[in-house]
């Protein structure tokens, strides 16, 4: 897959008729074995492997459960509590299933943040990025649905504001919610349609996430040098040694999972759900999963009309603002390999972006923080602020960063920087022939 | 030159944000409920080796049967599961025999009230929920199965941070201990609605419709414990929070064995890496 040739070599007899036929054995040798990896790459990099089992996980527990639950409007809520009480292993299955959705994010977040700390982003992988940027719309959709199915008061209000977004779109709004929901409010037909949703995202889920491996072998990986391979000498054998690595991180990722399915299995989650939907009492405080809490603090933020100034017309009123913009905050992660000027892959080499990065980091925790506080106060004049930032940082800072900055003076080749790290002689095998990829 | 100024730059308006965002989170405060966060009891199934205390258990369920069960359905709940709890399987059936649910339709299709059997859920007090409502001051008393999960107030920020680290998940039991101890009379000035009582620790408001259900010496204990509203309070808590989830001591002894193999898994799996990638030349 790697576009290089292969040095798969069946030996057995059945190995050879089968590779004359269908050289599946062989594709899977050249992507997961003989393929070439940076052997610098760190314990960031082990994510995606992460995100590979977390899926996994995901899919095996879910499909359990759905054996067990019941779509059903007065049943549903009944059904995962029964779920928990009396299938075997059904308590563990269900929390289970409900933190692995949040691990699942907090797998992800760091999927991306390591992107964009490392520029995996820029050429030639832009359309590896923009495929993972779909993936995460995807987990986004089968999250939220998920959330729906245990029919508890936080699934039906959740439901209820998120299909809400839809009726702001002018002309087709209403009539699109109402298509979305199979009637006038989330009901029946809503829970019917989740449920069949749910279960199906998750493979196309699978389907773009081959997509995105492929994309990713055809490039290469990045690494934390954000220098191009140069040599054989650059790299190693996926396994042993990324197989090994990423098991570890792996193992050790799950240890995070289980204490949170064994000793914390409500952190995560919200209490409100664990009192049955009604639609005739709102929560109080309708409150998304923290996943979201970032994009609902965006959502909120817009509380004002945009129009024509000194004239009463208004263009956009603050519902449609608030979900352009919440819209719009997912949809520029897919811009940014054209907004990032930068010709330096690395934050390790870029001395503001890397400050820049982490303050873009902050402004997002603390905008999940708003997301989770009502609506009012102070708390929208922050979310406004930490909005514009969230903003900036992709329309404003990122693309005058590039042009302006000095960046540090890189290693010829990844080896020669891992060599440095190691404190040896920094012998550079290849004569350095290649400079460094810097600002002219 | 320009790159200095920049980077003191950054490092200034990172503090300034740190300073605004500590500032005005702090400051902003909504009218929340409860007035009081609850107070902390010690838990037998608190904690990485927490177990239920049987003894308890059984107390609160004479208290949920003696008091509660008046008001509250305990939908989610089996009599059979009571064996979890220390009752014989004949105990069992007599408990069950003492509640009257209905039968299955007789050959001519009549439908009569018959005593339970171990397999049955707790009978309703009600036959609907506006029937609940309508003898309630319009309040339908919650259905206790999952309350002990149902209710808990907002930790706030920083305690839900150190919450991951001290494994608290006993929100819930805290809440209707404090809740069952927290009645009194309104503070002066105070003005309540009619028909409610002040309670400081309750979720949603300065009182609820519930009038204070427990009293000194209500419930008669046969093992010695003693017969105070705050004892009743712990073990009708207790209780519910086994109800809520009968798996979790259960819950808490698997992951016990879990963690031990992960982290002997991960330590030999790091080992390997190590030996690995020492193989390989510079």
């Amino acid at each position: 897959m790697s576009g290089g040739h292969s040095s798969y070599q069946p030996t057995s007899g059945i190995g050879k008729w089968m590779d004359a036929r269908l050289p599946l054995p062989r594709l899977l040798y050249d992507s997961f074995v003989s393929y070439p990896v940076p052997r610098n790459l760190n314990t960031w990099y082990t994510f995606g492997g992460i995100l590979a089992l977390m899926l996994v996980s995901q899919i095996v527990t879910g499909i359990v459960l759905a054996m067990h639950y019941i779509p059903q409007v007065d049943q549903a809520f009944e059904s995962v509590h029964l779920i928990r009480r009396d299938v075997n292993g059904g308590n563990i299955l269900q929390i289970w299933h409900a933190v692995g959705a949040s691990m699942f994010f907090v797998a992800v977040y760091v999927h991306i943040f390591r992107g964009l700390y490392y520029g995996s982003y820029k050429a030639p992988r832009e359309v590896l990025w923009i495929l993972g940027v779909i993936i995460y719309l995807l987990m986004m959709a089968t999250a939220f649905m998920g959330y729906v199915l245990p029919w508890g008061q936080m699934s039906l209000w959740g439901a209820t504001v998120i299909t809400g977004f839809f009726s702001a779109i002018p002309l087709v709004g209403e009539g699109l919610q109402e298509f979305l929901l199979g009637g006038y409010a989330v009901g029946q037909p809503t829970l019917n349609r989740f449920f069949s949703l749910h279960y199906l995202l998750p493979f196309m889920i699978a389907g773009v996430v081959i997509l995105h491996v492929w994309a990713l072998h055809v490039t290469g990986q990045t690494n934390p040098t954000g220098i191009d391979v140069k040599s054989g000498q650059d790299t190693v054998a996926f396994t042993p040694y990324a197989t090994i690595k990423d098991a570890f991180a792996l193992v050790v990722f799950f240890i995070l999972f289980a204490y949170f399915i064994f000793y914390l299995p409500d952190y995560l989650g919200h209490a409100d759900n664990y009192i049955q939907a009604d639609s005739l009492k709102t929560p109080a405080h309708i409150v998304p999963e923290w996943y979201f809490l970032p994009f609902y603090a965006i959502l909120r933020a817009v509380t004002f009309n945009i129009g024509i100034p000194f004239t009463d017309i208004v263009l956009i009123d603050s519902k449609l603002g608030g979900v352009l913009a919440m819209f719009g905050s997912i949809a520029i992660l897919a811009f940014l390999p054209w907004l990032d000027t930068s010709r330096v892959r690395s934050a390790n080499y870029r001395p503001l972006y890397k400050q820049f990065f982490w303050l873009f980091v902050i402004v997002c925790i603390i905008l999940g923080y708003l997301g989770s506080r009502p609506a009012e106060g102070w708390y929208v004049i922050f979310s406004q602020i930490f909005t514009f930032w969230y903003f900036a940082h992709f329309l404003i800072i990122l693309p005058v960063l590039g042009l302006i900055e000095k960046p540090l003076p890189m290693p010829a080749s990844i080896t020669e920087a891992v060599l440095a790290k190691k404190g040896g002689a920094a012998s550079t095998p290849d004569g350095a022939a290649a400079a460094p990829e810097t600002k002219s | 030159m320009k790159e200095m100024n920049m980077k003191s730059f950054v490092a200034k308006l990172a503090g300034l944000v740190v300073v605004c965002a500590a500032v005005g989170l702090g400051s902003a405060q909504a009218a929340n409920y409860p007035k009081n966060k609850p107070r902390e009891q010690s838990w037998s199934f608190a904690g990485p080796f927490g177990k239920w205390d049987i003894g308890q258990l059984q107390r609160g369920f004479k208290i949920y049967r003696e008091v509660c069960a008046s008001c509250h359905s305990l939908d989610l709940v089996a009599f059979r599961d009571l064996e979890k709890i220390g009752y014989s399987p004949a105990q069992v059936k007599a408990i069950a025999a003492e509640y009257e649910v209905p039968s299955e339709p007789n050959a001519d299709g009549e439908v009569e009230d018959v005593p339970a059997k171990p397999a049955d859920r707790f009978p309703s007090p009600y036959a609907n929920v506006e029937e609940a409502a309508s003898a309630n001051n319009g309040a339908a008393p919650p259905d206790m199965s999952l309350l002990a999960k149902a209710r808990a107030p907002e930790r706030g920020f920083p305690t839900f941070v150190f919450d991951v680290f001290t494994m608290y998940a006993e929100n819930g039991p805290d809440y209707i201990y404090s809740l069952m101890t927290g009645y009194k009379d309104a503070p002066e000035g105070t003005k309540i609605e009619e028909g409610t009582h002040y309670n400081p620790y309750f979720i949603a408001g300065e009182a609820l419709a519930m009038a204070n259900p427990l009293s000194d010496d209500q419930v008669d204990y046969d093992d010695g414990t003693p017969q105070t509203v705050d004892q009743y309070a712990k073990d009708i808590s207790a209780f519910l929070m086994w109800t809520a989830e009968p798996g979790l001591v259960d819950r808490k002894r698997t992951g016990f064995m879990v963690m031990i193999f992960l982290i002997v898994f991960a330590g030999m799996l790091y080992m390997t890496k190590k030996k690995v990638w020492a193989g390989l030349k510079n």
